[in-house]
């Protein structure tokens, strides 16, 4: 254990940790967008999939247990590594400039700390039913117990809500845009022409995953998704 | 051409943990710039009509004048070295600088570099890094034929790059962490790809690594702001070598060998 | 003052040989009880730092810049030489003997120099041992140029910046020992004087240039690789802080100084461009394998360049030294510049240049290549000039480079102060009266990494370890000497900068112990410099304390050292009687072509001091050329 937590410590090994556990977390907001995509299918799709998740009874604890352990872990690490920072340079210039760092990259602890609180409220709303008891309400009402298609739709019925949303999605956009490539930068890819590839996919992958995310909020909105009565 | 300096003046010493309060920017104008002047040849100037007025001169480092040694470097209008790319202070002109510019003038900010007096820093902790294992362990007279190891061009092209290092200390300056990853990097990268150098590059990757932590140097938000104000242009894939490295050398490492993994058997 | 060479018996391929096998060895155990001391972090000193570490015994190694890597060697551009052979094209360590006597002019120690061939195999071999990212071709094999003055190609290189990468080869060696505890690196740190006892060089006194404080370090030896004192004409290629401090103050205490008018005059630097000069910049010699140097042969031709046909250019290397062409050695490539700029035919607004042409290298081998072989130095000259030499060509004229005088030593490189070893520039042995292109890098490196580690050793057997410790009285009384004339400079508080006077010292030693010499200006000199000298002790400002880092205070006093050696240097000039190398008395030449005058001047001059206001003694040691016959140097 030792070894762990010194290369914890280690800047590399911090690095390292942020790229591994921000691999697995990417791993699984694609899980849960293609999860959710099934919204498009009709409530039978969707509600069925809730089931089957609820139904793992003790593995889905675990994997809650696991996904919030990364989860801890990413956050942790990036704010030991930012507190260091912070620390490397106490004074700051008279006169700043940026030379070649995107916003995207420069922003990363604003656009975590900010996915933090999202996430949160995301887990008080649709998973333990604080924000928005009557949505949450309904879940319980239809489909076994299991009826998460009307509450999704309900909520995002509501433009204020989707509002929150969408904006949060281009958080997360600019988060994975930097996140994703940067991963290969502190995994060791030098390779000149990999690290260009990896840099348009990286943009292209943030893009599809908040793009997904933020159409399924936006299509009940629109009624291309029709709210359950 | 006429030009409006803000001078960061320091008189003493700051300790390991520099302070804002440790001196102060200061106005100055200085008129009679000529264009062909380099960026320190201005603060000749500056230091020449300052004395004669009797006051003490702007402290700067700097020494071979032609963007070698790495001892200049000061953080100008928030650049290090200036707004021209790939150049030391030494070698910046005032043709970069309109007429009647105003210029602000600071020292590298870093915990690990405490300003020494106004626009001098302590740059040992880069020595202190470098001692720790950038080095190969030849004794002298104990090599052998230069030629007895052919060097694939490729390798010995990629391990110039790192080694053009000039060890200025911009890389830091310019990062918002105040990382030495890139010079760190360089001098991974630079034994890594030659023969000769990876012998050791386990015990090197981990004890340079060890070594900068130890500093106080921040960590790698991979902005790469530090390969912008290179002024030998040290691209940040060596960043990516010493991770690979140091990754490599902590996967590699054995446990302390009275540790039995085995057990009796 | 005896002047011993030392020379080892035997033919000149066995002396080295001979000379390791006499030298006394010191016995391992006792080794870590002897400490050496080390001025300088150059090649000469880092090498030698690290090396004697490795055998064993204490160091302590001393560098103003604020780390060992800054030293002046990193600025070498062009390559170093070594005779390796490995391009099949004739060489032989005999061959780089031979080239260097008589690109010396034949006024090197010949001993020496067989030696610094011999070794030269030994630095390519260790550098590349310690990491040296040299130039290779595609076959993995170390890659070679010519370089000027040679017709064989044995320069190896690493892009334009092999000086750099050799430092830094060194630095690494020295910063293991460092962080193995056997070096203890004392930066930011002047010597400012060299401590006797008993007659022998036992410490030397020191200044904090952080915190001011002065202190003294007691050894059993102590090693001068401290440099040239090109910087005595204020405008060189030398970086800023080079000095003559520490040879100069050695000189006072007794070491000899031979031969301080031999400077070398590079033929390619960027001209100056204004009073506000603070340096010159070299443009590596290794462009001149592919530049053609020319000028117009009509005066007052003010045309563009590319406006000049080539009938009406003059490429007067090519036509006075058909053999050589633009390879010509440093001195006669100079010298050739002035004279055609002294005929009013120099280019550029100040009359003072001439022309090094790629146009027909790149319509020969393409931009590409020429990218290839000189894409950093060209980018310098850009940046520096704001013009493109790839499509004009660049200007360039002759400025201070290298000095080939120092401080006097034997065989073994001990000066004439028992302890008291000095290497690299810092020393007058190998290059004569004018050092070949791409050797000083080759002779800081023997000296440092295969010379003194054996000779310091055949001293120290002879000594009894750490029989001198820092409060010996003398050390005091030497740091006392030290601390009042730091007070002095700060007391005056006249009106004149430290760069002022510099600067006029500069113009003098420039006008008149420049390039070319004659008696009237050198009794000039003489006279001018003390007066300048006088003035400077009276009207100097200094301003700040000596408890702090005071930059100017530093200045000062190394100013103030070359007032007092630019006097030695013109004297040397006066009384060398001859054209030597770089040394060219107007007196003596024939039609432009340097003439020695091997009856009366074949012999080293040495210095002696005899106090304050009173004249040095010239002294001589004999050179004997038993191997290379004295000859008139002809590159036609």
């Amino acid at each position: 254990m030792t070894w762990l937590f010194q290369f914890w410590r280690s800047s590399i090994g911090g690095k390292v940790i942020m790229a591994i556990t921000g691999f697995l977390l990417f791993g699984f907001v694609i899980a849960h967008l293609l999860g959710n995509l099934q919204l498009l299918s009709g409530p039978d799709k969707i509600n069925a999939y809730a089931k089957m998740l609820h139904d793992l009874g003790p593995l889905l604890w675990v994997a809650r247990i696991g996904l919030l352990a990364i989860f801890v872990l990413h956050v942790a690490t990036g704010i030991r590594l930012s507190r260091a920072n912070k620390a490397a340079r106490p004074v700051p210039y008279a006169r700043e400039a940026t030379l070649q760092a995107t916003f995207a990259s420069r922003s990363m602890v604003l656009t975590g700390l900010s996915l933090l609180a999202f996430i949160v409220y995301h887990l008080l709303h649709f998973t333990l039913g604080v924000t928005n008891p009557e949505h949450y309400a309904r879940k319980a009402a239809g489909a076994g117990g299991h009826d998460v298609y009307a509450m999704v739709t309900t909520s995002f019925s509501n433009p204020a809500i989707v509002a929150a949303y969408v904006v949060f999605q281009v958080v997360l956009f600019f988060h994975l845009k930097h996140g994703i490539q940067s991963l290969a930068q502190t995994l060791g890819l030098s390779h000149r022409r990999f690290m260009a590839m990896i840099q348009k996919l990286s943009f292209l992958l943030a893009a599809v995953l908040a793009g997904g995310n933020a159409i399924l909020a936006l299509s009940v909105l629109f009624g291309i998704v029709k709210a359950a009565q | 051409m006429k030009v409006v300096l803000h001078i960061w003046r320091q008189s003493k010493k700051s300790t390991q943990q520099n302070f804002a309060q440790d001196g102060k920017m200061v106005r100055y104008e200085l008129d009679h710039v000529s264009a062909d002047m380099s960026f320190l040849e201005m603060l000749d100037v500056l230091n020449e009509q300052l004395t004669k007025k009797g006051e003490e001169p702007v402290a700067f480092d700097h020494d071979c004048r032609e963007g070698i040694c790495g001892s200049c470097g000061v953080m100008i209008d928030g650049q290090p070295h200036g707004p021209q790319r790939g150049t030391t202070t030494c070698q910046l002109h005032m043709r970069s600088f309109k007429d009647g510019a105003e210029i602000y003038i600071e020292p590298w900010r870093a915990a690990a570099f405490p300003v020494v007096r106004d626009l001098v820093v302590d740059r040992a902790s880069f020595d202190r890094v470098v001692q720790s294992g950038a080095f190969i362990s030849v004794n002298t007279g104990a090599a052998q034929d230069a030629n007895a190891i052919p060097v694939p061009k490729p390798d010995a092209d990629k391990a110039f790059d790192a080694a053009t290092c000039i060890g200025c200390g911009a890389c830091v300056a310019a990062c918002k962490n105040a990382s030495a990853m890139l010079f760190v990097g360089a001098k991974v990268s630079h034994f890594v790809h030659l023969p000769q150098g990876r012998v050791e590059r386990e015990l090197r990757a981990k004890n340079l690594v060890a070594a900068m932590d130890k500093e106080g140097f921040g960590n790698c938000t991979n902005q790469y702001e530090c390969e912008a104000a290179c002024p030998k242009e040290i691209p940040v894939r060596v960043i990516a070598d010493m991770n690979r490295e140091y990754l490599r050398s902590k996967i590699k490492e054995e446990p302390p060998s009275n540790k039995r993994v085995g057990g009796d058997g | 003052m005896k002047l011993d060479s030392n020379i080892p018996g035997g033919p000149i391929q066995e002396k080295w040989d001979t000379r390791k096998f006499e030298l006394k060895l010191v016995n391992p155990a006792n080794k870590r009880k002897y400490k050496v001391l080390v001025v300088g972090s150059g090649l000469a000193g880092a090498s030698a730092a690290a090396t004697l570490a490795e055998l064993g015994y204490q160091v302590e190694c001393f560098c103003f810049q604020d780390s060992p890597r800054r030293a002046h060697s990193i600025a070498a551009q062009g390559g170093i030489n070594a005779a390796k052979n490995y391009r099949n094209d004739g060489d032989s360590i005999w061959r780089l003997f031979y080239d260097t006597v008589k690109g010396g002019d034949f006024r090197a120690r010949e001993a020496n120099v067989y030696r610094l061939a011999q070794c030269s195999v030994n630095i390519i071999d260790q550098a590349v041992a310690s990491g040296v990212p040299f130039a290779r071709d595609y076959g993995g094999m170390l890659d070679n140029r010519s370089f000027g003055g040679a017709q064989v190609s044995r320069t190896f290189y690493a892009r334009g910046q092999t000086g750099q990468q050799l430092l830094l080869g060194a630095y690494a060696g020295l910063s293991r020992q460092i962080g193995l505890g056997t070096v203890k690196m004392f930066s930011r740190t002047e010597m400012l004087d060299v401590v006797l006892v008993d007659g022998h060089a036992k410490g030397i006194v020191v200044r904090d240039l952080v915190t001011g404080e002065v202190r003294s370090h007691a050894g059993d030896a102590v090693v001068l690789a401290t440099g040239g004192y090109g910087n005595v004409f204020y405008l060189s290629t030398n970086a800023k802080g080079c000095n003559v401090t520490a040879t100069w103050r050695a000189y006072k205490r007794g070491a000899g100084f031979a031969n301080p008018c031999y400077t070398q005059i590079h033929p390619t630097c960027i001209p100056v461009s204004g009073d506000h000069q603070s340096k010159l910049t070299l443009m590596s010699e290794s462009l001149r394998n592919d530049g053609r140097v020319w000028v117009p042969k009509a005066k007052g031709d003010k045309r563009k360049a590319h406006e000049i046909p080539d009938g009406e250019r003059d490429y007067y290397l090519e036509r006075k030294y058909p053999s050589f062409g633009n390879l010509a050695p440093r001195d006669i490539a100079s010298r050739a510049a002035m004279q055609v700029c002294d005929d009013g035919r120099g280019i550029g607004d100040t009359g003072l240049g001439v022309y090094l042409d790629f146009r027909d290298s790149i319509a020969r081998l393409g931009k590409d290549a020429i990218a290839a072989r000189y894409g950093n130095l060209f980018h310098m000259y850009a940046k520096i000039t704001a013009e493109d030499p790839y499509s004009q060509p660049m200007r360039i004229f002759p400025a201070v480079h290298y000095t080939m005088g120092g401080l006097w030593v034997d065989y073994n490189l001990q000066s004439s102060i028992p302890g008291l070893f000095v290497l690299g520039e810092a020393n007058f042995s190998d290059h004569g009266a004018n050092r070949l292109g791409a050797s000083a890098l080759m002779q800081g490196l023997a000296d440092g990494y295969f010379v003194i580690p054996y000779t310091i050793g055949g001293y120290l057997a002879g000594q009894k370890a750490g029989a001198v410790k820092s409060d010996h009285p003398e050390f005091g009384k030497v740091a006392g000497e030290v601390a009042a004339m730091t007070k002095k400079l700060l007391s005056i508080n006249g009106k004149r900068t430290v760069d002022d006077f510099h600067k006029t010292l500069g113009k003098i030693m420039w006008s008149k112990c420049g390039m070319a010499r004659n008696e009237a200006g050198l009794q000039q000199a003489l006279r001018e410099i003390p007066a300048l000298r006088e003035e400077f002790w009276k009207d100097v400002k200094v301003l700040g304390s000596d408890a702090t880092m005071n930059q100017s205070l530093e200045k000062a006093g190394r100013v103030a050292d070359f007032l007092e050696f630019g006097e030695l240097m013109c004297r040397d000039a006066l009384e060398r009687r001859e054209s030597c190398g770089g040394h060219f008395r107007e007196e003596w030449q024939d039609e432009g072509e340097a003439k020695r005058d091997d009856e009366k001047f074949c012999h080293a001059a040495v210095w002696e001091y005899k106090g304050q206001n009173q004249a040095p003694v010239r002294n001589t040691e004999p050179l004997d050329f038993e191997n290379v016959h004295l000859a008139v140097r002809s590159y036609k």
